[in-house]
Parts: structure tokens; C-alpha cells; sequence
């Protein structure tokens, strides 16, 4: 009968399941870089892994996209083949992560800056560009402003146009596409350009030092009243939306306007332009630095991680004519570069000092 | 007339009315249906169908030896560091011999992919005598290129990526002929690339196999014995009835959750590597076990007693009778089940995403324990990209899928046809 061969059939599956159970010698060796972290190094990375792989023929690093938090979780769990050798970031390691990777036996940590990412403030090109500030994207975006009247109380977020917020603006409906709190472009954008904003009120700034946590939630909440309307982690489609609708204006990082020119244009922020070398020369003020970390410990076990580093800390890709400038980093000034580059040679490990 | 055909005739025609709105609630249902379908395909389509196709270059190529810094076309090692693209920059420069400065040179380097010195590389290895020669070779162009060239003529310019001497360049290729657009073969035998013109779904489609393997080796024995000792020789008691009610509400389980578990057992607890078939393999399993099982038992049970007494009858065992009547005749069934949860399993992407196959990953994958991912893992990093190719392709890849998923379901409906059995 047929039937017999269909049980015969199922024993590879039982040699499987019990394969299951026998599964952490698997897990010994590994023969890709395993690589985590940031969504917005995520495109710089993967083309550094992917030139890497073809040039030396080897195997080609695996990168997950998981977050610049979600990164750190998995990069300080531990040493092991199981655990990734690298992690993105579009932030610096906070200290609470450097100490968590200590605890978890993560000793040595090289840390590479690798250039700068701007975020822009982008609406269609069928709309007029705009012109804003700092202090326009706070008070048109936190959940509570400063009293129009002048005095020093803070009421809920009154304004309805970009006009109410400055009269030089347009009379268009206050409507902005961004990212949702999870995105580090959200937290660099709350950071940057929202608290820069909230600085320029002296009142504001003052209470920093009194009450941070009132500062915090002052300068960096974010209004929720459907004039921020969260987009979801797909800059595409932020995009495509403002393609569709020319009175919004959408949140991204600067590679997605550097590809998409034609289609969106950034907002000048306090009179600069949006562009590689305002971003570059740090006279744009919402920008910032990506890192990635290397454990120490995997260099030498795990192959590749030594040229993998070194690729992405060569000069035609990270350099200012290099691959990666084509795909919209903004390079870090050349005696920077060197000097990481020297850094991550040597696997010069971090002493937590420098983190706060 | 009688009081009730009085009646009848009254209301007659408010319940034709009423029959006939009825219906046209039905007609707008469907239609609405049909809409949403009819919408999404055309907007697939139309955005997709230029990804199956790539545009190429023509330029004459010189294989110079020392441009090439070769001097034994048989020498692997030396065909592995060759520069091959000082081969292309050469016979850019020699099509447009007017262009000078770094910049202008930069920018028309630019017009051709990266990957077309690797297929001359190719070319080179299994032509090697052709070193020192001269052809005419079609190159794949850059992204870029290929979406200017794709885009409406008359409104291109002004969404263009490319500079004005680059569209100039582009404009002077298109009149001599030398720019042509071919079917994007890399789309099907590549793996995933961050150059639009490079990326391809192969090394997704392997390790969605991969993953099906597992799933299918896993899933369809375990489902079926289940079903057989549930429905043939489990005692109906408050024990079996507490599994039932709990495979039940398995099936309604969100697809996510059963990730949360594959990364807390299989990878915390077993210590799996992320990132491979096998573990998504079985967490899919664990997935599409209760929609097996459920399909299964309805299968058995859709069997009739008369036949299991009839064999009981004549003499034959238990066992004998669930192994050579029961399971036969409920098999197709079974299959059409497994068929419908593997089509299942073939589309999702939540529950991988906590195990690690949402990741870049460029060579083919070689076999369940090496890192892959899916096809819809792909679509939705695609979807991602910032290149505007990636849209074109994301399309592509969407094709590619629900012609996979379209073939599953007719297979099993086919399946049921043929080897259906009525009472």
C-alpha cells in the first residue's frame, strides 16, 4: 500500500524534529558577518556589504534593519557566533547600553563615525518652497506653545496655518508627514529640530536646568492633534503623499530627497538649503552623525569583519567622491575620516568616558 | 377571489421589490469586489511591467591587456582583480571624446551600472582569446539611465535625476540606436543588490523553498496524524474537546506572536542561528498546523461510516482501516488544505521579521542553515529603498508572487476537482 511509503516519508521530518532539538551546534560557526541596527545607516551599509562581498568573492555580511535601540539590545546580549558582530546607529551608544553591553561580557567596542545624515523638512514641487525656522517647526508642531500673548505660560497648540506661525509663511493648513516615535529619525528630529526651536524661547531654555524632565516633555512632545500625522516608517510613501498632496510637507532623512529630486524640495531651515555641503559643513542645523560598533571579541573568529571595516573606512566609499556620497551620505571633513579610520584599524576599544 | 389571493395580490408586487433590490445589493457587492481587484491588479500592473525590463548601452569595448593588467587571460586570479571598468570609462571617453574636467568625467562614467564590468569579467573567463580585441557589447546602464529612458519624453526632464549633459549624452545614444531595453534576466537569477539594475529575487525565491521545505516536512505529517488519532481513535472526553477548542483558537492566533515565540524558544532557549530557513521554517509551521489539522479532520470526517464499518466488517484491524480506506479517500482533501496553509505560509512576513529574515542578504542561499530570506520579505524591503527603480521592481516582485500564490490555489483546486469523491 501507498500509505506505507507516506509514513516511511514522514521520518525525514522526525529526524528533523529531533535535529530541532540537537539545534546549538548549529549555531557554532558562522561564516557571514552578522550585522544589526539603524533603518537610516541600513542603505549605506548594505551597499558597502554588498560591494565588499563581490570584490573578495567571500560571503556577503547579512544586515537586518531592526533600529538603532533594537541594535544595541541584540549587539550587547552577549559574545558569541550567536549574537551580530556589528551595529548600526544613527545615534551615539547611550551610556545605559554601553554599561549593559559590559555586564553582558561585550568588553571592547570600536566605534566608527561614519559621516552625517540630514533630515529634511520636504513639500512637492508643484508648492512654493518654504522658508522656515527652528522656532517655526516648534511652535507650528509641539503639543504646547508659549502664550501668543507674550507672557511666560504655555497653552495648547492654537495654530491652524503656517501663517498663524509666522506672517511670512502661506495660509496653508499646518499638515506634516513623519515618521512615528519608534524611528531615530523621529528622535533626531524632536531633538534637532523641535528643542532647537523651543531653545530660542529663553523662559524655556532657563528651565532646563530646574525641571529637565518638564523641559523634555515641553521642548520634544509633539502635537497630537492630527496636524503631525505619523506616516508610518516608509519614507517612499511619504513621498508619493506629498507627490499627491502639495500643501503637506513631509519629515525624511536627506538621501530620500537627494533621490527623489524632481519630485520633493527641502525647506530651507533658518536660510540654508537643504544640500550636501550646508549638511557637510554643519551649517544646516538638523543633521547628525551615524556610528556603527564593532565587538572586538568576533574580529579574528568571525571572517570578514576586519574588511568589512576597512571597506567602509576606505576612501572611495566613505571619501567625498566615494560610492556611498552617491547614495547620500555626507561625508565627515577628511582629517575626521583619518582619524576614525586609523581607530578602526587598530580596534581602538571605547572607554565609556566619552558616552553620557 | 378569496380573501388570500386578495392578499397575495396586494403585496405581490412590493415583494418583487423587494426581491429585486435584494439582488441589486448582491450585483453591488460583487461589483464592489471586482473593483477593488480590478484596482489593485492595474495599478500592479501598470507600475511593474517596466520592472521586468532593463536598459542597456551599446559601446565598442577594447580589451586591452595592460588596461586590464592582464597578461594570462587563463590565470583566475588575475581575471578576479582585473579593472574592468577602465575598459568601460575607455570606450565611454572614446563615444564622447568631447567631454573634459573630473566632474563632466565623473558624471558620464555614471551612465553605466557598476555590475557591467562584472558580466564582462564573465564574458572575458569563458571567451579568454579575446583579449586585445575589439567588440560591440550591450552594457547595463545605470538606474538612473534606465528611468530617464523609461520615463515619458516629453515631461522627463524635469523629474530627471541626471544632469543636463548626461540627458544630452543619453539623447545622442538614443538617436544613434545604442540604447535598447532587453528583459531583465538578473530579475529571476540574481539575489537582492542596492543597485536597482543589479537586484533580483532568486536568492528570495530559494529561501522562501527553503522555508517551505520545512515547513511542508514538518507541517503536513505532524497535522495529519494529529488529525487521524483526534478524529479515529481519541475518546470524546474534556480533555479532547479542551484540544479541540484550543486548535481553534490557534488558527485565530495574529501571525506576529508565533515569531515572538520562534525568537524565545528556537533562538533563546536552542540557541538557532537568526536569519535561517529552518527556524522560519518551523515557526510557519507552528503557524499553519492548525489550518492543516482543521482542513484534515474535516476530510476524515467528510468520509462515510459506512465504510470504516464495512472493513471492520470484512475482518480488517483499526489501523487497517484508517491506513488503507480512510486516509486514501480523505487524502485529496488533506492536501488541498496543506496546499491552501503552504499558500498561506508563502505570503507571510510577520513572524519572520522577529526571527531575523528581514535582512539584506545578497548571495543565493545555499541550503536551511544558511541566512535567507523570503519573497514578500523582499517586496517589503523594496518597498523601502529610496532608488525610484525600486518601485518599478517592488511591483515586479508582486507579480512574481501572487503568480506563485495564483498557481498554489489552482493547483489545489484542480487538485480537489480531480480527486474529489461524492456519496
Amino acid at each position: 500500500m501507498n500509505l506505507k511509503a507516506t509514513f516511511v516519508g514522514m521520518a525525514p521530518a522526525l529526524a528533523l524534529a529531533v535535529a530541532v532539538t540537537s539545534a546549538p551546534a548549529v549555531a557554532a560557526s558562522r561564516s557571514n558577518v552578522s550585522i544589526v541596527g539603524s533603518s537610516t545607516v541600513y542603505p549605506f551599509a548594505t551597499v558597502v556589504a554588498e560591494r565588499f562581498g563581490r570584490s573578495t568573492g567571500g560571503a556577503t555580511p547579512k544586515i537586518e534593519s531592526t533600529g538603532s535601540g533594537g541594535g544595541m539590545k541584540l549587539f550587547c546580549a552577549g559574545v558569541g557566533t550567536q549574537h551580530p558582530d556589528i551595529t548600526n546607529a544613527s545615534r551615539r551608544m547611550k551610556k545605559g547600553e554601553f554599561e549593559s553591553c559590559q555586564e553582558n561580557g561585550v568588553k571592547d567596542i570600536t566605534e566608527v563615525m561614519l559621516g552625517y545624515d540630514g533630515i529634511v523638512i520636504a513639500n512637492s514641487t508643484k508648492a512654493p518652497q518654504l522658508a522656515l525656522t527652528r522656532k517655526d517647526l516648534f511652535l507650528a508642531l509641539a503639543k504646547d506653545v508659549p502664550n501668543p500673548d507674550g507672557s511666560e505660560t504655555l497653552v495648547a497648540n492654537p495654530y491652524k496655518t503656517w501663517k498663524d506661525v509666522n506672517p511670512t509663511l502661506p495660509a496653508t493648513k499646518i499638515e506634516v508627514l513623519g515618521p512615528p516615535p519608534t524611528s531615530g529619525t523621529r528622535d533626531a528630529f524632536n531633538e534637532l529640530a523641535i528643542e532647537g526651536g523651543c531653545k530660542t524661547f529663553g523662559w524655556l531654555k532657563d528651565m532646563k536646568s530646574v525641571d529637565k524632565n518638564k523641559y523634555k516633555a515641553i521642548c520634544r512632545g509633539v502635537r497630537e492633534d492630527g496636524h503631525y500625522i505619523e506616516a508610518g516608517e516608509n519614507d517612499n510613501l511619504i513621498v508619493q503623499k506629498l507627490e499627491g498632496n502639495p500643501n503637506a510637507l513631509g519629515v525624511f532623512g536627506f538621501s530620500f530627497l537627494d533621490q527623489n529630486r524632481g519630485k520633493v524640495q527641502g525647506s530651507t531651515v533658518g536660510g540654508v538649503v537643504p544640500t550636501f555641503d550646508s549638511i557637510a559643513d554643519g551649517s544646516y542645523p538638523v543633521s547628525r552623525s551615524l556610528f556603527f560598533y564593532v565587538k572586538n571579541a568576533h574580529v579574528g573568529v568571525i571572517p570578514g569583519i576586519e574588511g568589512y571595516v576597512k571597506e567602509f573606512t576606505s576612501e572611495k566609499a566613505w571619501g567625498d567622491e566615494g560610492y556611498l556620497a552617491d547614495k547620500g551620505l555626507i561625508p565627515a571633513p577628511k582629517k575626521m575620516r583619518d582619524e576614525v579610520a586609523a581607530q578602526a584599524k587598530s580596534l581602538t576599544p571605547m572607554t565609556g568616558k566619552e558616552l553620557h | 377571489m378569496s380573501k388570500t389571493t386578495e392578499t397575495v395580490r396586494k403585496t405581490l408586487a412590493r415583494r418583487y421589490r423587494a426581491e429585486k433590490r435584494f439582488r441589486a445589493y448582491g450585483i453591488a457587492s460583487v461589483s464592489i469586489g471586482l473593483l477593488a481587484v480590478v484596482l489593485l491588479f492595474s495599478d500592479i500592473i501598470s507600475k511593474g511591467t517596466s520592472g521586468f525590463f532593463e536598459t542597456y548601452v551599446q559601446l565598442e569595448v577594447t580589451y586591452d591587456s595592460e588596461l586590464l593588467g592582464i597578461n594570462d587571460p587563463t590565470d583566475q586570479e588575475q581575471l578576479m582583480f582585473a579593472d574592468f571598468s577602465a575598459v568601460i570609462k575607455q570606450s565611454l571617453r572614446q563615444r564622447f571624446p568631447d567631454v573634459e574636467g573630473r566632474t563632466e568625467k565623473r558624471a558620464l562614467y555614471s551612465l553605466i551600472s557598476n555590475g557591467a564590468s562584472y558580466s564582462l569579467r564573465d564574458h572575458i573567463k569563458d571567451n579568454p582569446h579575446l583579449i586585445g580585441t575589439t567588440a560591440t557589447m550591450w552594457l547595463l546602464a545605470d538606474d538612473d539611465v534606465d528611468v530617464y529612458s523609461k520615463a515619458n519624453i516629453a515631461t522627463r526632464s524635469e523629474t530627471a535625476r541626471l544632469s543636463e549633459s548626461q540627458q544630452a549624452w543619453i539623447s545622442s545614444l538614443e538617436q544613434s540606436g545604442d540604447i535598447d531595453r532587453r528583459f531583465n534576466a538578473s530579475l529571476f537569477t540574481h539575489g537582492d543588490s542596492r543597485e536597482p539594475e543589479l537586484a533580483g529575487l532568486w536568492g528570495a525565491a530559494v529561501g522562501s523553498f527553503f522555508t517551505m521545505l520545512v515547513t511542508v516536512a514538518l507541517a503536513f505529517p505532524i497535522g495529519v496524524a494529529a488529525a487521524v488519532y483526534l478524529e479515529e481513535f481519541a475518546p470524546k472526553n474534556k480533555i479532547t474537546d479542551f484540544i479541540e477548542v484550543n486548535i481553534n483558537n490557534l488558527a485565530a492566533v495574529p501571525s506576529i506572536i508565533f515569531g515572538l515565540l520562534g525568537l524565545a524558544v528556537f533562538i533563546g532557549f536552542f540557541g538557532m542561528p537568526r536569519s535561517v530557513p529552518l527556524v522560519g521554517g518551523i515557526v510557519l509551521t507552528l503557524m499553519t498546523l492548525p489550518t492543516i489539522i482543521i482542513s484534515a479532520r474535516a476530510s476524515i470526517k467528510s468520509v462515510p461510516p459506512s465504510i470504516r464499518e464495512a472493513a471492520l466488517g470484512l475482518g480488517a484491524s483499526k489501523m487497517q482501516v484508517v491506513l488503507h480506506h480512510v486516509l486514501p479517500l480523505a487524502l485529496p482533501g488533506m492536501l488541498t488544505g496543506a496546499i491552501l496553509g503552504m499558500a498561506q505560509a508563502l505570503g507571510e512576513t510577520a513572524p519572520l521579521l522577529m526571527i531575523g529574515m528581514v535582512a539584506f542578504i545578497v548571495d543565493v542561499p545555499g541550503g536551511p542553515v544558511s541566512p535567507a530570506t523570503v519573497l514578500p520579505v523582499q517586496i517589503y524591503l523594496w518597498a523601502d529603498s529610496p532608488e525610484t527603480s525600486f518601485v518599478a521592481l517592488t511591483s515586479a516582485a508582486i507579480m512574481v508572487l501572487l503568480g506563485f500564490l495564483i498557481t498554489m490555489n489552482t493547483f489545489a483546486v484542480i487538485l480537489r476537482k480531480r480527486l474529489e469523491r461524492r456519496w
